[in-house]
């Protein structure tokens, strides 16, 4: 059946690859059962609650309204290919910013779209399509906002530093080869 | 995902008149953009279509572009290059205030200006600025191009004049004098669907346009004429109770929204009035 389809080929995490599912197939159907990327969460399946969020072409989506025909030829981002040391994990963990962890991953990506050092209106603002029903808000925020802090040093210190400071996105490993 | 996607056809279109083709030889299709809303029906399971036209990759739909006294904005512009367009910002402030308040980001960097007006729901967001902005809706068939008055555009609900072999592909708004307004009122900031929305714009013949209020977007026609005729705001407002047709819902109640009308014509003309001074 599967083989009907021409493959859709796009950047997942770093890495091209080509897979052939049907054009419609959600985005968040496709990471998790084609790829095995089972960190992006489904939680309405209507664009509401963004615990599905990914980044494509480094926008925030949701990625239970995507087809994956309209990601051909993009770059895709999810939770994964931050490689589980990126900053803004750490200080979800450090600050209380989860506790069922459902909506974590959306949560972290929405956050990552922001850029270095949002302001707190910033981070609302951003986060606004992703709903956590369990912990709140407040201890989402301060992660984000120390994470921020920590961990996007600004360019000028950094460059003082030296080469041996990496930058924290350089630290991010690539993504293990996944079953297929 | 509730509906079954395998037996779901899917056109790819390389150029709009490939694509214009495609709905005149090929249809019915449903063409598709940013798919926020489209999805949500086949994620639930009821959206009935099952061949569609993936119009997302077209770029020639896309971008803003001043030209003279006409801002013209692709079909495939996105909510979020419109809220950062300058040139939107300037010249048509409601239309960037409405697409802050359509979902979140998720949905502002996906959903685009003509998946607002050809779903046509009467809570579209940037629909009443529209409206009230006098704008053209431009539509493309194979071999023509026709630019339809927005207020002629819808003919009830979720029904527009846009033939099943024709393509919204831009909007083109008139430059607009006068102060601008808009606001939503839902259950919150963000990824509320609207109870009451609307737009106005404060010249010497005012112009006001309300969404959820009616089977589609409405200019209030007769507010506005006893508004341009110095009629007091209290009878502006009891004419406005009238003129729309709120039903209840899920989302609320006729008699909420036609008292949640007259409130905002009150704040837009109190804020529009400060504004002018």
């Amino acid at each position: 059946m599967t083989l009907r389809h021409r493959p859709v080929v796009f950047t997942l995490n770093g890495r091209r690859v080509s897979l052939r599912v049907h054009p419609l197939k959600r985005l968040l159907d496709v990471l998790r059962e084609d790829c095995g990327l089972a960190g992006t969460k489904e939680g309405c399946g209507e664009g509401e609650c963004g615990a599905c969020t990914v980044m494509v072409d480094g926008c925030a989506v949701n990625s239970c309204l995507v087809p994956a025909v309209q990601v051909a030829g993009a770059k895709v981002l999810t939770i994964e290919g931050l490689g589980g040391r990126h900053p803004l994990q750490r200080a979800f963990a450090e600050h209380g910013g989860t506790q069922c962890g459902i909506c974590t991953p959306g949560m972290i990506m929405a956050a990552a779209a922001l850029g270095p050092r949002p302001t707190l209106h910033e981070v609302r603002v951003g986060l606004a399509g992703n709903i956590c029903r369990c912990t709140g808000y407040e201890g989402v925020y301060r992660a984000i906002r120390n994470a921020g802090a920590r961990g996007q040093e600004p360019e000028a210190r950094r460059q003082r530093a030296g080469p041996r400071i990496p930058n924290p996105e350089s630290r991010i490993p690539r993504p293990r080869r996944r079953r297929r | 995902m509730r509906t079954a996607i395998s037996p779901l056809v899917m056109l790819q279109p390389r150029t709009v008149r490939d694509a214009l083709r495609m709905l005149r030889d090929e249809g019915p299709l449903t063409p598709m953009a940013g798919c926020t809303d489209l999805y949500v029906g086949l994620n639930l399971g009821t959206l009935a279509d099952g061949r569609f036209l993936n119009i997302w990759g077209l770029d020639a739909l896309r971008g803003i572009e001043a030209r003279g006294d006409v801002l013209r904005i692709g079909a495939l512009t996105t909510y979020s290059e419109i809220i950062r367009s300058a040139e939107v910002r300037r010249r048509l402030p409601m239309l960037a205030a409405a697409s802050l308040e359509i979902g979140a980001v998720q949905i502002q960097n996906r959903g685009t200006i003509g998946g607002n007006i050809a779903n046509g729901s009467p809570a579209g967001d940037t629909l009443p600025a529209l409206a009230a902005a006098d704008t053209l809706v431009e539509l493309r068939g194979l071999d023509w191009t026709r630019k339809i008055p927005f207020a002629d555009f819808y003919t009830g609900y979720r029904a527009s004049v846009r033939r099943p072999d024709e393509l919204i592909t831009a909007v083109e708004v008139p430059r607009v004098a006068g102060a601008q307004w808009f606001r939503k009122v839902g259950t919150r900031a963000a990824q509320s669907i609207s109870k009451v929305v609307m737009a106005g714009v404060r010249a010497e013949r005012p112009r006001i346009a309300l969404g959820s209020v009616a089977p589609t977007v409405v200019r209030a026609r007769r507010t506005e004429a006893a508004l341009a005729d110095g009629s007091s705001l209290e009878a502006a407002q009891e004419i406005l109770r009238h003129e729309i047709s709120p039903i209840d819902d899920i989302r609320s109640t006729a008699a909420y929204r036609r008292e949640v009308a007259a409130r905002l014509l009150a704040q837009f003309w109190r804020d529009t009035a400060v504004r002018r001074r």
